[in-house]
C-alpha cells in the first residue's frame, strides 16, 4: 500500500546565518516536531549553529512570529522563517 | 465575561485617566522626587572630548574635600566579559554598557562618564567634580557615518573586526556588522522594470525628546540588598542590569518605576542608575543622581543617524518588480544601532518579489543610541517612501494608488520573509484616501504628502496580579511603567472581562519584589502582552467568583455563571438566589476559602502587526524656507483601541515626534567634536504652537491572538511623518530633499538650487 507522501517542513535560514554555518545554504527541509528539536536537528547538520539560533533568534511558523520559541509544534508542512528578535522603544 | 465577539461596554471608550489627577496637579512622583533620610547628591563628571586614551584619573583630592562620601569610577566595575542580552529593539552587551557607564581606557564621545562624586550638598559635588584630575591624551576623533567607514578613520575599537563578512578582516574597523536580507532576485527584477528611481538620502540622530531626565535614588544596606527607584520603562530589566553591573544577586535588588516623564525608547537602558547604587554602596547611605538637560542630550542615546540608498523598479501600470536599499547606520560609541529591524521594514509594506537590503552598524563618536519608537524603521522607510512618491510622480499614478496596487495583504510573504496573516494596511489607505483632507484644494505654495509604515509589534513576558478587596473593588498590579496610558488600559480590559465598573478597578505599576519578571514597556507590547495577563487573572478571577457564589448558595459550581458582573444561577433549576456582585461575595470571602485574588504569568505570542499611512499638507515660504505644516492626519490600524483618547494621543504625540525628527531636530557638533546644541532651545523639538490639530483616524482590524484584537499603538506613528512631510514639500516646492532636517537654510538652498 502506498504510503502517505513524505513531507518535510521548509525551513528558511537568514543570509548571514547560511553564510557562516550552512555554506551559503538557506532553504531546507527538515523534520522536527517543535522548534527545540529542530535546531537540534539544525545544530548536528551545521554544527555551531544552534546555540547562536538559540541565542538571538525568533521564528515564524506558518507566519506566526514566535518571539522566544522553544516548544512550538512544527507541522509537516509548515514554513520555518529564523529571524532576528524583535523589541523596540 | 464579555469576548471580542459580544458587545463592549469599556473597551473603545475613553474613561478618566487613573493617573491624571496626580500629574495634573504635580502630586505624582518622578524620579527625583524622592527623598530619604541621609541622602547624598551624586554628580558624573563627563569627558570634554570627542575621542581620548584616559591616562589617569587623581580622585584623591576630591575624596579629602569636606561633604565628600564617595568617588567612584570604572574602577569600581567588575570588568565583564563580551555577552549579548536583549534589550528593547536591541542586543546589549554587558562589557560595553559597563564602559558606558564609566569610561574604561577611552572616552569615546562628548559628555562620556569618567568618575562620579557622592556629597552631602549639590555645590559639594560640583567642586568635588573640579577636583578630579583626568589626565587625557586626546585622539581624531569621527562623528559622520560614511566617514567612519572610510578605511583611514579613527577606529574606536581596536578589537572590532567586521561580523557578518566572510573570512572575517584581520584589520579593526568601525563597522561591526553587515547585514543581508532578501528575497527572490533584484537583478532579474529590474530587468523586468519600465522605469527605475534611485536616490541617495541622509537621515539626523535625533533625541527621543522626553521632558523627565534620567534619574535615580538607591539605598545599599549594610546586608548587600539595596533599593533602586528610578524614571524607567523597564524596571525589571534595569533591575538585571544594575545587578549585573555591580555583581549582586537579582533579588536582592528591588526596583520601583517612578512616574515617567517620558520613555519614547531612551530609558529602555540604564545610565545614572548603576552610578547611584555604586555611590550609594561605598557612602552607605541614599544616593541621588538626576542628569541636567545638557547630561541628555550629551551623554544619552538619541536614534541612529544614517546614509541611505534606495533603488525601486516598477512596471508601467505601477506594479513594484524590484526594491533594493542601502542603509548605513550610526551606533554611536559602541556597537548595537537598530539597523537590522531597518533592513527587515524597509519594503515591508508591499508585496514584492525581488528584494534586498544592506546593512551596516556603524561605530562613531556619539553617545551610543538608544531605542527610539520602532526603532530603526523611520529611518529606513522615509527612504523608501520618498522614492515611491517620486516612482507615482513619474508614472503620473496617484500615489495612495501606487501603494494600494503593491501593498502587503493577508497571505503576503513580508520582504523579511515569513507570510503576513491579518493586517490592516490596505483598509489604512482606503481610508486614507476616502478622507476629506486628500481632496481638500491646495493654496499657493503649499503641497500635500502622503506615506505609510510597518512595525511589527511585539509580545513577551508580563505578569499581571489582580486582588479583590473586602468591599469588592480590585487592585490590578502589573510590571509594565505606564509611559502610555497602560494603566488606564488595563483596569479597561479588567473591567471589560469582569463585567464591572472600571472605577472599581485601581490599577497600579508593582516593583520587582512584588510581581513575576515583566519585560520592559516597549514596542508596542504592553496592551498586548501585559493585557492578555490581565484578561487572564480577570479570568481567574472571575471562575473564583463562581466557585465563591457556589458555596455560599450550596449548590454545584457548574449551576453558576458570572454574567455582568455578578454571579447568577445558571438557569431556573439552580435554584432561586439573588444575583451576588463582587462587593457581596467579597464579604464573604473569610467564609469561603479566604481573600480572593488571581495571578497570571505569561509569555505572549502573536503579535500582529501595524501599519499606518499619513497625509500632511506644508506651505512653504519661498523667502525663508521654513515649513509650515497646515493639516496633518494620522491613520493608523490598531486592531482594537482600548483607551479611545490614549490612542490618539499615542498617534499624535507619534507624528508630531516625526515632524520634528523632519524638520527641525538635529544635532551639532564643533570640530572638535563636541556637541554645540544640548538644549531645548538650540535643539528644536516642534511645541504646540509649531503644529496643527494632529487628526488621529483609527482602523480596527482585529489580531486574532489577543482576546480583544489589539495590536499596539506607540511606534507605527513615528514612522511616516518624514517621508509624508518630504512628499509635501516636494509638492509644494517641486524639489526632492534628500536630507533631514529639511530646515529653513536647507530649503532655502534647495529652493536657489531648483530655481
Amino acid at each position: 500500500m502506498p504510503g502517505r507522501p513524505e513531507i518535510m517542513a521548509r525551513i528558511i535560514l537568514t543570509s548571514g546565518l547560511g553564510n557562516q554555518y550552512a555554506g551559503g545554504q538557506t532553504e531546507l527541509e527538515i523534520e522536527a516536531a517543535d522548534v527545540r528539536r529542530l535546531i537540534a536537528a539544525l545544530d548536528e547538520r551545521f554544527p555551531g549553529i544552534g546555540p547562536e539560533l538559540k541565542r538571538e533568534m525568533a521564528v515564524a511558523i506558518d507566519g506566526q512570529i514566535y518571539q522566544d520559541p522553544f516548544l512550538e509544534r512544527i507541522e509537516p508542512d509548515s514554513e520555518v522563517y529564523f529571524l532576528p528578535r524583535i523589541g523596540g522603544g | 465575561m464579555a469576548s471580542e465577539n459580544q458587545e463592549l461596554k469599556w473597551i473603545g471608550t475613553s474613561p478618566v485617566r487613573p493617573d491624571g489627577t496626580d500629574k495634573v496637579t504635580g502630586r505624582a512622583k518622578f524620579g527625583a522626587d524622592l527623598m530619604l533620610p541621609g541622602m547624598l547628591t551624586g554628580k558624573i563628571l563627563r569627558s570634554p572630548h570627542a575621542h581620548a586614551k584616559i591616562k589617569s584619573i587623581d580622585t584623591s583630592k576630591a575624596e579629602a574635600l569636606p561633604g565628600v562620601k564617595a568617588v567612584v569610577s570604572a574602577a569600581d566595575i567588575a570588568e565583564m566579559p563580551s555577552e549579548w542580552v536583549p534589550a528593547g529593539e536591541l542586543q546589549l552587551n554587558y562589557r560595553d554598557l559597563a564602559s558606558n557607564i564609566m569610561a574604561r581606557g577611552k572616552a569615546l564621545y562628548d559628555g562620556h562618564a569618567v568618575a562620579a562624586v557622592a556629597a552631602t550638598s549639590a555645590a559639594i559635588a560640583d567642586a568635588a567634580l573640579d577636583l578630579i584630575a583626568v589626565d587625557y591624551e586626546v585622539l581624531p576623533h569621527v562623528i559622520d557615518v560614511e566617514e567612519a567607514m572610510a578605511p583611514d578613520a579613527p577606529v574606536l575599537h581596536e578589537d572590532m573586526f567586521t561580523e557578518g563578512v566572510t573570512p572575517t578582516p584581520d584589520k579593526p574597523s568601525n563597522i561591526f556588522k553587515e547585514i543581508d536580507i532578501g528575497i527572490g532576485d533584484v537583478e532579474t527584477g529590474f530587468a523586468a522594470a519600465d522605469l527605475i528611481v534611485e536616490r541617495s538620502f541622509k537621515t539626523a540622530p535625533v533625541h527621543q525628546g522626553y521632558i523627565e531626565p534620567h534619574a535615580a535614588v538607591a539605598s545599599f544596606a549594610e546586608d548587600g540588598q539595596a533599593e533602586l527607584w528610578c524614571s524607567t520603562q523597564g524596571h525589571f530589566t534595569a533591575r538585571a542590569y544594575c545587578a549585573k553591573l555591580l555583581g549582586m544577586d537579582v533579588s536582592d535588588l528591588r526596583v520601583t518605576a517612578s512616574e515617567i516623564g517620558g520613555g519614547f525608547g531612551g530609558k529602555t537602558t540604564v545610565y545614572v542608575e548603576p552610578v547611584a547604587l555604586l555611590l550609594s554602596r561605598k557612602a552607605g547611605r541614599p544616593v541621588r543622581v538626576v542628569m541636567t538637560r545638557d547630561e541628555v542630550f550629551r551623554a544619552s542615546g538619541p536614534t541612529s543617524g544614517a546614509a541611505n540608498w534606495v533603488k525601486i523598479g516598477v512596471t508601467n501600470d505601477g506594479k513594484i518588480v524590484a526594491g533594493e536599499a542601502v542603509l548605513k547606520y550610526q551606533a554611536g560609541a559602541f556597537p548595537g544601532s537598530p539597523v537590522q529591524p531597518g533592513c527587515m521594514c524597509a519594503f515591508a509594506p508591499y508585496d514584492i518579489e525581488n528584494v534586498k537590503v544592506k546593512g551596516y552598524d556603524v561605530v562613531t563618536n556619539r553617545p551610543k543610541v538608544a531605542a527610539y519608537r520602532a526603532p530603526g524603521a523611520p529611518i529606513a522607510e522615509h527612504a523608501v517612501e520618498s522614492v515611491l512618491d517620486e516612482v507615482a510622480k513619474k508614472l503620473g499614478m496617484d500615489p495612495i494608488e501606487l501603494r494600494q496596487k503593491n501593498a502587503a495583504r493577508e497571505g503576503t510573504n513580508a520582504a523579511y520573509g515569513p507570510k503576513f496573516g491579518p493586517i490592516g494596511y490596505a483598509e489604512t489607505l482606503a481610508a486614507a484616501k476616502a478622507h476629506p483632507h486628500y481632496s481638500a484644494p491646495l493654496g499657493p505654495n503649499q503641497g500635500r504628502g502622503v506615506a505609510s509604515g510597518f512595525w511589527f509589534n511585539v509580545g513577551g513576558d508580563s505578569c499581571a496580579t489582580m486582588n479583590v478587596s473586602e468591599d469588592g473593588t480590585l487592585v490590578l498590579a502589573t510590571g509594565s511603567p505606564d509611559i502610555g496610558g497602560s494603566r488606564a488600559s488595563m483596569a479597561i480590559m479588567a473591567a471589560e472581562t469582569l463585567g464591572i465598573d472600571v472605577a472599581d478597578v485601581r490599577p497600579i505599576v508593582a516593583d520587582t519584589a512584588s510581581l513575576g519578571y515583566t519585560f520592559l514597556t516597549g514596542g508596542s507590547r504592553v496592551t498586548f502582552a501585559t493585557g492578555m495577563a490581565v484578561i487572564e487573572a480577570s479570568k481567574q478571577i472571575a471562575e473564583e467568583l463562581r466557585q465563591r457564589a457556589a458555596k455560599i448558595w450550596d449548590i454545584s459550581v457548574d449551576a453558576v455563571v458570572w454574567e455582568d458582573g455578578y454571579a447568577k444561577p445558571a438557569g431556573a433549576n439552580a435554584g432561586d438566589f439573588e444575583p451576588l456582585s463582587i462587593g457581596d461575595i467579597a464579604a464573604q470571602a473569610g467564609k469561603t476559602g479566604g481573600p480572593i485574588s488571581a495571578n497570571a504569568a505569561l509569555n505572549a505570542q502573536g503579535a500582529g502587526p501595524g501599519f499606518g499611512t499619513h497625509i500632511c499638507d506644508v506651505e512653504v515660504d519661498p523667502e525663508t524656507g521654513r515649513v509650515t505644516v497646515l493639516r496633518y492626519t494620522a491613520i493608523q490600524d490598531c486592531g482594537k483601541a482600548i483607551h479611545k483618547a490614549y490612542v490618539e494621543g499615542q498617534i499624535q504625540g507619534g507624528a508630531a515626534q516625526g515632524i520634528g525628527w523632519a524638520l527641525n531636530e538635529e544635532y551639532i557638533y564643533d570640530e572638535k567634536g563636541r556637541l554645540d546644541n544640548p538644549g531645548f532651545l538650540d535643539y528644536r523639538i516642534p511645541v504646540a504652537s509649531d503644529l496643527p490639530m494632529i487628526e488621529a483616524v483609527i482602523v480596527e482590524v482585529a489580531n486574532p491572538t489577543h482576546p480583544y484584537g489589539v495590536r499596539g499603538v506607540g511606534e507605527v506613528p513615528i514612522i511616516p511623518p518624514m517621508a509624508t512631510v518630504a512628499n509635501a514639500i516636494e509638492g509644494a516646492i517641486g524639489v526632492r530633499m534628500t536630507e533631514l532636517p529639511m530646515s529653513p537654510p536647507k530649503v532655502l538652498a534647495a529652493l536657489d538650487n531648483g530655481r
